[in-house]
């Protein structure tokens, strides 16, 4: 049991309650901000198979752009509903 | 009782996929992959067409396919047709984006918060930062992870930086269809001049050069930098069709 | 044991596209399940005590043991593609709500 195998249990327990709480997370937001927060651990887990370039796309974009696009999404819906 | 029937098929999905990984002599066990079995090894050889024998990093002259990162070489050498439809795909989804949110737009949506003095300045020093991050692993594809696809999606990040820190901005839009349509086009003539010269479509024509130098493995650099641009354009698209909105 | 996270991830995706009826937990649902995939197909070209497939000048030659690239660059163009529906899905739903002013699939159609 080294250090790597820990470090895989504990994002794969973490991805899966991540995932978990995106779908069933009542607010929109939170959702969306859980999402985020699993694309960052899914990097994680592809340095540990190494797989760099991956890594380096997933990066960038799953939890960079995805997550900018939702927000924009969700804002603009708000703006829509408040008047 | 809805919920409890999808429940009910996901897990016998779930049983399906964990009995067929099962000895299966295609999809082995968790880390006990034998690559010299694969496709793959002929890849990592360059052994497609003929085996060039040993390959040392800073030596080696003249191979069927010049990167020093191996996911390159098949990416943008190998299977650089697949790429080119690829990024087709990139492109069409980007013009039904426009498509849906497009039409007349002049003016910024309107946010909530409006970024202050230190914000704008902050940012856009950042940009230059990030920007040229984005030029330089696009640009060191063939020899760094990375490549083509992240670096231009960094380019697309710096662009977002800068509509978030300045409710007032607006990127060129026009500018960045022509580099989108540029880069698209120089990619297809690459592969044409390839076509009518060497063969067959995407033949790489320039000198390979010495394996792990900045000037090598022939016209992939070239290939990946257009990718590069051609992704960070469309996706800058994207996110200005986003942010806007018809009005005044 | 990243393997049958992977597994499990893309049951939990297909199980929130089942049940959710908004349109952002729809679209969340793909990219969870598309997230779970990517890493089930590089999972597959793992290979115990490998080096990651790029030669440098500490492991110069082709005869180490590399990571399989072939799953890596096949995901590598499947992010991409993804960021492409996703943004499209997103666009469909901007347009939906301009005109039912809801994101919830039962309230629509009562306009």
């Amino acid at each position: 049991m080294d250090l790597v195998n820990i470090v895989e249990i504990i994002v794969s327990v973490l991805m899966l309650i991540l995932a978990f709480l995106a779908i069933n997370s009542k607010s929109l937001v939170k959702s969306v901000m859980f999402l985020s927060a699993l694309s960052m651990l899914a990097v994680v887990g592809f340095v540990l198979m190494k797989a760099p370039d991956v890594a380096v796309t997933e990066a960038v974009i799953g939890s960079g752009l995805v997550t900018s696009l939702f927000i924009f999404t969700l804002l603009a819906a708000r703006k829509v509903g408040n008047k | 009782m809805k919920n409890f029937l999808a429940f009910i098929t996901v897990l016998v999905l779930g049983y399906m996929i964990v009995v067929s990984l099962d000895n299966n002599e295609a999809f082995p066990a968790y880390g006990e992959a034998d690559v010299s079995s694969r496709v793959s090894q002929a890849f990592i050889d360059r052994s497609v067409t003929e085996d060039p024998g040993d390959i040392i990093f800073g030596q080696a002259t003249n191979l069927e396919s010049g990167p020093a990162n191996i996911v390159t070489a098949i990416v943008a050498d190998y299977r650089s047709f697949d790429t080119l439809g690829e990024v087709t795909v990139l492109f069409v989804s980007s013009l039904g984006v426009a498509l849906l949110l497009g039409g007349k737009k002049q003016k910024r949506l309107e946010l909530n918060f409006h970024p202050n003095f230190m914000l704008r300045v902050g940012s856009r020093a950042l940009f230059g930062i990030i920007l040229m991050t984005g030029v330089y692993i696009a640009i060191h594809g063939h020899l760094t992870p990375g490549g083509g696809f992240p670096g231009g999606a960094m380019i697309a990040s710096s662009m977002l930086l800068l509509y978030l820190a300045d409710d007032e901005f607006r990127a060129k839009i026009k500018g960045f269809k022509m580099l989108e349509s540029f880069a698209g086009t120089a990619y297809v003539l690459i592969g044409l001049t390839g076509l009518l010269l060497g063969g067959y479509f995407l033949e790489n024509l320039l000198d390979n050069g010495v394996i792990g130098d900045l000037f090598s493995a022939g016209i992939i650099p070239i290939v990946y930098v257009l990718i590069g641009l051609k992704v960070g354009s469309e996706i800058s698209g994207i996110i200005d069709n986003f942010l806007t909105e018809e009005g005044v | 044991m990243l393997q049958y996270a992977a597994i499990a991830m893309l049951m939990l995706g297909l199980y929130g596209l089942l049940t959710q009826r908004n349109i952002i937990k729809i679209i969340v649902s793909i990219n969870i399940l598309e997230i779970g995939l990517n890493l089930f197909i590089v999972s597959v070209g793992y290979v115990e005590g490998g080096i990651a497939p790029i030669l440098t000048s500490d492991f110069n030659n082709n005869g180490l043991v590399f990571v399989d690239p072939l799953p890596s660059a096949l995901v590598l163009t499947a992010i991409v593609i993804g960021v492409g529906t996703t943004a499209l899905g997103l666009a469909l739903a901007k347009n939906i709500y301009q005109k039912y002013g809801t994101f919830e699939i039962d309230e629509m159609g009562e306009e």
